[in-house]
């Protein structure tokens, strides 16, 4: 259990105020002001706007329906699918079971075959060991492969303050970043935009269509819109002497790292600059090299709804002759060994970042990732954000699902990401130093719940609202709050003139 | 048997006539129905909502309430599944290890309507007439913590001029999600838009399913549009029999008396 | 001041407190695949063809000729073989003639070259995977990046059923590419469509 960190105004950061919170056992949550774990509003109101667009609705909805049907196809195509999956979740509640003793193991490995390894203990500390790394090399501008972990921490800004530009290759993150926009899929961060809106955004930015003369010839078809990309990145992957990714599992027997991806921009910043520089969260681990095999079918089936994806790449410290011959690895905390520390939530360490709990998510689905203010949204980001955050600064949040249950049957590792919402619910509850009025009556139903003649009592009582109704078969349709919430989309049927529970003693008389 | 019902504090406050049916039909069947009269509420919207510790007494009352029954049936799979998943839990972390262990034992002994049908009972014909155009909404606790399958389908399929539409995404949520149908209560107009739509498609004239509080989503959705389309719990069309139909046909469930 | 890495290290152990658990894994999936090798090499052209491959079949001394047609295939008839790169293990048999070997220049410059040539170092049938470990016969890997034509020769004794096969069978301290059809893409709209930045045609050349 966490006690509550104290509060302040989300960013910017007020002078003096505490950076992060801690939990209860000193342990600090990602710090404030930097990177993107929080957003500015709370969830309904941003979903409230975001409900209104029909232009995302419709992206989203065809975009998540078109990944749910080709990911049930590929998953049921698996005869030991549940089989996969609970070894999954075996492995990864085993590597967090151990979790130092693994890294430290895989720190030695990078070490013996030539990379090197560096600690961050958050999102500053990474960025500034990044940004440092690049300066060394001389160069003002690298290539990244698609990573969640960098843009958790805000690398590209930090490096922009820097003097160092930073060019996303993979195409949603060019599409995002070429837009000015923000990413809001795990997978496909550009989900909420439309293939006309990416032509749009790409005739707009790309040197390419620009100036006297060049051909602006650019069919909105996805196939013509990918080679944009390759022509416009081409130059930039040949010329880096920088690399910086994320990485999807390091394994700690051999320091092996890997990178799952599709469309060859990972090979190019993998395998072509001088210098790699990865940033893994601490969680990313597994303990051998035989655990892949378990990983490797879960997450590309689970993702992008593929037998496995076009390109996989492993690389262990250096080779000579083949590929960067410098790498450096950096390990993040920023906030992570405070989800370790509970006990319920720390499943939430164990995702594998396939995004399929989005893709299933009746909530997402609607209100499209941004309305979570986190890099992280839909129902994994609903129990990880507040958790990396303190759940103070992310409260909304565990509240953000109607606990449908989909996310927990799709997640390839069977993270029961509904009993963790509920669960950081209490912790937002009991955290509160003030009785509020949800409180005070959830208080006083729970006396009158649990002693049956108060309860009786509260029953009849409600049932007087059926004076309300004055004899319709519903009630007023304006309510004060919070059942206004209800009533303004939803009729209230009328309170019977008797319960259940009286009616049967009646018949009974009074016996039971 | 002698069968306890759990009315639940939603169907036993708002939707009586759910409860009734499930007590007719039971004893329809031949079983005797008991409805012991210290029950309030399973704990579900407490935990649910945050207050777990709130809902430690009320988990208890429970457990006290249904102590020593030989079988316990609700029309409600929502509340059965916090029975069967959160209410151990919630005792077990208020240290409260003995009563979690009477919880667990009790959870063991407690059903879902159709589940305690088809499963307990081995019935899937239970001699009910309705004759309309029906459609069924697989609820999300039914459908994915308690795993009642076709259950309620081979249940509906057995009903006398019944006749079964097939609900298009039948498997997304409705947007009820107890609290966050007020808490979010924008996302989960959206939520059940989309559902209302699927059910009008269907040209059904009821949309039933297990829970009565799903049902008073959908159908106060449904019936704020003025649409016809009403909600039934299945418990009140698997009570309904031909004696009882009124002369004038209505889709409201002839529930015998 | 204690160091970032005894911190992070150091908040684990708290974390994680006195009482870890002990975990097992189980390990009941498959682990081997047990139909014939023919079936495999079936599915993995299935597979391989389903991600929009193109698959030629040839028996072990027909490799040369098939190489040719690959090449046919993949950048029409009438390629110059000396835009072919080759990696340097690549028999001297499979080799169209004229064709350069890969002599560990600056990788950039293997972007000029339309064609690559390969062999693996395992195939996976099941999910349609070629597996090139950075050694002589796969090549480094630019050479298997860079040009936009890659064509790999798998010979009959490659084939594995299932990922884990394949996993035992390579050296995890090899720099491995796994490579499942053309470079692609499901970033518009989660519709793949192949051909993005890695080599947008992909010509598997059985042997067998």
């Amino acid at each position: 259990m966490t006690t509550a960190p104290e509060r302040t105004d989300p960013t910017p950061l007020a002078p003096g105020a505490p950076r992060s919170g801690t939990t209860f056992l000193g342990l600090p949550t990602a710090p404030r002001g930097v990177g993107h774990l929080r957003g500015d509003r709370p969830f309904p109101d941003a979903a409230r706007d975001a409900l209104r667009d029909g232009q995302l609705r419709a992206n989203l909805g065809h975009a998540t329906s078109t990944i749910r049907a080709k990911r049930a196809r590929v998953v049921g195509e698996v005869p030991d699918w549940e089989q996969l999956r609970q070894a999954g979740k075996a492995l990864k509640t085993a590597t967090m079971a151990r979790l130092d003793e693994h890294l430290v193991e895989l720190e030695r490995q990078v070490t013996a075959r030539g990379g090197t390894v560096h600690w961050a203990r958050d999102a500053e500390e990474a960025n500034a060991i990044v940004t440092r790394l690049v300066q060394a090399t001389g160069t003002d501008e690298v290539v990244k492969v698609k990573s969640m972990a960098t843009q958790e921490i805000g690398l590209n800004e930090a490096l922009e303050a820097a003097g160092i530009t930073a060019h996303e290759t993979d195409l949603a993150e060019l599409i995002v970043q070429l837009g000015d926009d923000a990413p809001s899929h795990i997978l496909v961060p550009a989900i909420h935009k439309n293939r006309a809106e990416i032509r749009e955004i790409f005739l707009r930015t790309m040197p390419q269509f620009q100036g006297e003369g060049a051909d602006r010839d650019l069919p909105d078809e996805p196939r013509r819109l990918a080679m944009a990309a390759r022509t416009h990145l081409r130059e930039r992957f040949l010329r880096a002497k920088v690399a910086i990714s994320g990485a999807n599992f390091a394994v700690a027997e051999t320091g092996t790292l890997a990178v799952v991806e599709s469309e060859g921009n990972g090979r190019m910043c993998l395998t072509l600059p001088q210098t790699l520089i990865t940033v893994m969260g601490i969680e990313k681990l597994v303990p051998t090299w035989r655990d892949l095999e378990v990983f490797l079918q879960l997450l590309p089936r689970s993702s992008t709804g593929e037998r496995m994806n076009p390109y996989t790449s492993t690389w262990t410290g250096v080779t000579p002759g083949d590929g960067p011959q410098e790498f450096h690895l950096v390990l993040l905390d920023n906030g992570r060994t405070a989800v370790l520390a509970d006990e319920v939530g720390r499943e939430a360490l164990h995702c594998i970042r396939c995004s399929a709990c989005l893709n299933v998510c009746p909530v997402y689905e609607r209100t499209g990732g941004h309305s979570y203010g986190s890099v992280y949204p839909g129902p994994i980001g609903a129990v990880l954000s507040p958790q990396l955050t303190g759940v103070e600064d992310n409260a909304s949040l565990p509240y953000a699902s109607s606990l449908c249950g989909a996310c927990y049957d799709a997640c390839p590792v069977a993270i029961d990401i509904p009993s963790i919402l509920v669960h950081l619910r209490a912790e937002h509850v009991e955290a509160q130093e003030k009785t509020t009025p949800e409180a005070a009556a959830f208080k006083a139903l729970s006396t009158a719940m649990s002693h049956p003649r108060l309860w009786r009592l509260t029953q009849r009582a409600a049932g007087l609202g059926r004076l309300l109704a004055r004899g319709r078969p519903t009630l007023p349709p304006v309510l004060p709050p919070p059942a206004s919430g209800w009533t303004r989309s939803r009729d209230l049927p009328t309170p019977p003139r008797e319960t259940f529970t009286q009616a049967w003693a009646r018949e009974h008389g009074g016996r039971s | 048997m002698r069968v306890a019902l759990f009315a639940t504090c939603l169907v036993d406050t708002v939707a009586p006539q759910v409860a009734m049916a499930t007590a007719r039909l039971l004893e329809r069947l031949g079983h005797e129905v008991v409805v012991p009269a210290g029950q309030a509420c399973c704990g579900q919207m407490h935990v649910n909502t945050g207050y777990r510790r709130e809902a430690v007494p009320i988990v208890a009352n429970h457990v006290r309430a249904f102590a020593g029954a030989e079988a316990i049936v609700s029309p409600s799979g929502s509340c059965v599944a916090s029975i069967h998943h959160q209410q151990a839990m919630v005792l077990r972390r208020a240290g409260e290890d003995e009563l979690a262990a009477e919880a667990e034992a009790l959870a063991e002994r407690t059903y879902e309507l159709s589940q305690f049908l088809v499963d307990v009972l081995g019935v899937t014909d239970v001699g009910a007439y309705y004759p309309h155009r029906v459609t069924y909404h697989p609820t999300c606790h039914s459908l994915r913590l308690l795993r009642v399958g076709d259950r309620p389908l081979q249940l509906l399929r057995a009903v006398r001029g019944l006749e079964l539409v097939e609900l298009p995404g039948a498997e997304q949520c409705c947007g009820f999600g107890g609290t966050f149908s007020i808490k979010n209560s924008d996302t989960s107009t959206a939520m059940l838009t989309d559902k209302m739509a699927n059910v009008l498609s269907t040209h059904a004239e009821v949309c039933t399913a297990g829970d009565a509080s799903c049902l008073m989503h959908i159908g106060g959705g449904l019936s704020r549009l003025r649409s016809g389309t009403r909600t039934v719990h299945l418990a009140e069309i698997l009570a309904s029999t031909e004696d009882a139909v009124s002369p004038h046909q209505t889709t409201r469930p002839a529930v015998p008396a | 001041m204690t160091s970032a890495r005894e911190e992070v290290l150091g908040r684990i152990r708290t974390a994680l407190g006195e009482h870890r658990p002990e975990v097992v894994v189980p390990r009941d999936y498959r682990a081997a695949d047990e139909r014939p090798a023919e079936q495999l090499r079936e599915v993995l052209v299935d597979r391989l063809e389903d991600y929009k491959a193109s698959v030629l079949r040839c028996g072990p001394d027909e490799v040369g000729a098939t190489v040719a047609a690959a090449l046919d295939a993949g950048l029409g008839p009438g390629w110059d073989a000396g835009s072919v790169v080759v990696a340097p293990g690549v028999p001297a048999e499979w080799r169209p003639d004229g064709a350069t070997e890969d002599d560990g220049r600056p990788a950039v410059e293997l972007a000029a070259f339309a064609a690559t040539l390969t062999g693996v170092a395992v195939a996976i049938a099941e999910t349609g995977t070629l597996v090139l470990d950075g050694g002589p016969v796969s090549g480094r890997r630019a050479v298997s990046l860079l040009p936009d034509c890659l064509v790999c020769v798998v010979e009959a004794g490659q084939v594995v059923g299932g990922v884990p096969e394949a996993l035992r069978r390579l050296d995890p301290t090899a720099p491995l590419t796994m490579v499942s059809g053309p470079s692609a893409t499901s970033d518009i709209e989660l519709e793949r469509v192949e051909g993005v930045h890695g080599p947008r045609t992909l010509v598997v050349v059985l042997v067998a």
